[in-house]
């Protein structure tokens, strides 16, 4: 359950490129820890974020975890439907669960970040 | 909730959650299954078909002998000398200043003697306190390593365990229990629980709980019986408004602040904590603890603050999704003046004030 040719954060965000901007969720990891996802935070469009900064939350039925963006850039577009329906982000973690949309500042910092095979490593090594 | 000290204890049915796929959380010294399938599916099956939660990390305290009844009294708020043998009272440890050193159920088991079941956390606390103010003629014994407990919850719970037993469960009534035996197993079995449903609480030897375990599963498959963790609980008991020690009742608050006055029977004479308690019901409670519901977007969790404008007026002690209601709610102590049902003040969610209303408790209630 960890995609090809998507970029990881340790925090279990995923990021997708899609030419300069970058489609932004959290793994299938995060939402199975999480449990049920009730509740979900996002960001206003327009907002600058930089890379790691909290751009929203999410709340399963116990618990509340920031979410972290895993580039610095602009929110172009938010997964509105989730604030009515944010069971999707258990459901399709990578697909109908979306956060947000970023303008993508400095192509750069993908390096920064995990391929999936790193995050699958990094899963493992988290288990243990 | 006490810290935990040491390392976590396990329950004989520790091996069989991990079997069924729960995870497993530290809970009151205990490590106990939080879910298994899932929060929102176990809470449903509780209000719809049935639930099985292993609780045996609870307390059990005995005090027999002829002053039992003397001692129950001199320790608990609530009148035990209404209780005949077979019935179940809820009632508080009351300290001196009437906060709770624990909530807890009083079982009459004999004639002259009572168990108690405590919270988890508690056990060794509240045995200290009631050994300190024990009272000549009575005995304490902690029989919490004696039994296991098993809560089997929900509107079919009836059907379920009738399956299992030849004890004619339709005759016993709400907070009464019987001792009798399941799978041919001797076991104290009592209407009562911590999720606003029917059910039956399971008092069994440790050594064969696991058979029971099984076998409750197993006659429950056919009707949609699920295990169920302290997840599942908590919604459930916070949607019935039930406390949680640790969180909405504790040793600050009195037990008028915590709206159980019905437990306070300061007629019935002398016992911890009365002269505390008669003195602040002359006065009137400065604060007291309701049940809210969000108006805004957002879940109120434990310790954010309530606000009226600016002004601070409390603090939320529980707070979460209602599976059953379709909305946020929650429990918190509230300057008494803003205690009303239909008042409206905000809860500080991440630094924003979000509109909340006071109501009508518990939120929900079973068809009867």
């Amino acid at each position: 359950m960890v995609p090809e040719g998507l970029h990881y954060t340790k925090a279990h965000e995923w990021v997708k490129v899609e030419g300069d901007r970058g489609r932004i969720g959290i793994t299938h990891f995060a939402q199975s820890q999480l449990g049920d996802i009730v509740f979900a935070e996002m960001p206003q469009v327009g907002r600058v974020l930089r890379q790691m900064e909290a751009f929203g939350v999410v709340e399963s039925v116990k618990a509340v975890s920031d979410l972290y963006c895993p580039l610095t850039g602009e929110v172009l577009e938010v997964n509105s439907s989730l604030e009515s329906n944010p069971e999707q982000i258990n459901v399709d973690p990578y697909g109908r669960g979306w956060m947000i949309v970023a303008r993508i500042a400095d192509p750069d910092e993908l390096g920064n970040l995990m391929t999936a095979e790193e995050y699958k490593a990094y899963l493992a090594a988290e288990e243990h | 909730m006490s810290a935990a000290t040491g390392p976590l204890k396990r329950t004989p049915l520790f091996e069989i959650h991990c079997q069924l796929g729960a995870r497993m959380v530290a809970f009151g010294g205990w490590e106990m299954p939080v879910q298994y399938a899932g929060i929102l599916e176990e809470h449903r099956a509780v209000r719809e078909q049935a639930g099985l939660f292993d609780v045996s990390h609870m307390g059990e305290i005995e005090i027999m002998g002829p002053a039992a009844l003397e001692a129950v009294q001199h320790l608990t708020s609530n009148d035990a000398s209404r209780l005949s043998v077979g019935e179940v009272q809820y009632s508080a440890l009351t300290t001196s200043e009437g906060t709770f050193v624990d909530d807890i159920t009083v079982y009459k088991c004999t004639s002259d003697g009572y168990c108690l079941t405590v919270n988890a956390a508690n056990i060794e606390k509240d045995l200290a306190w009631i050994r300190e103010h024990m009272v000549s003629g009575a005995e304490v014994r902690n029989t919490s390593d004696e039994m296991a407990l098993l809560a089997l919850q929900g509107p079919r719970a009836q059907e379920i365990l009738e399956k299992l037993t030849s004890v004619e469960l339709g005759r016993l009534k709400y907070f009464r229990f019987v001792e009798g035996q399941v799978i041919g197993i001797d076991c104290r079995i009592s209407r009562t629980g911590y999720t606003g449903e029917d059910g039956f609480e399971i008092y069994i030897p440790p050594q064969h709980v696991t058979t029971l375990w099984n076998a409750l599963l197993e006659a429950g498959a056919p009707v949609g019986l699920q295990p169920c963790g302290l997840g599942a609980r908590d919604t459930l008991r916070l949607e019935a408004k039930m406390a949680l020690y640790g969180q909405d009742i504790d040793d600050r608050h009195t037990v008028l602040e915590a709206d159980l006055g019905w437990i306070v029977k300061l007629e019935k004479g002398e016992f911890i904590g009365r002269e505390a308690l008669t003195r602040q019901k002359a006065v009137g409670i400065s604060r007291k603890l309701v049940g809210f519901e969000m108006l805004g977007r957002g879940i109120a969790r434990s310790h954010y603050p309530l606000v009226k404008g600016s002004q601070p007026i409390g603090e939320v002690t529980s707070g979460g999704p209602a599976p059953s209601l379709g909305k946020n709610i929650g429990l918190g102590y509230v300057t008494v003046q803003y205690a009303a049902v239909g008042t409206e003040f905000d809860i500080v969610i991440r630094d924003s004030p979000i509109a909340a209303r006071v109501v009508r408790t518990p939120f929900y209630k079973r068809a009867r």
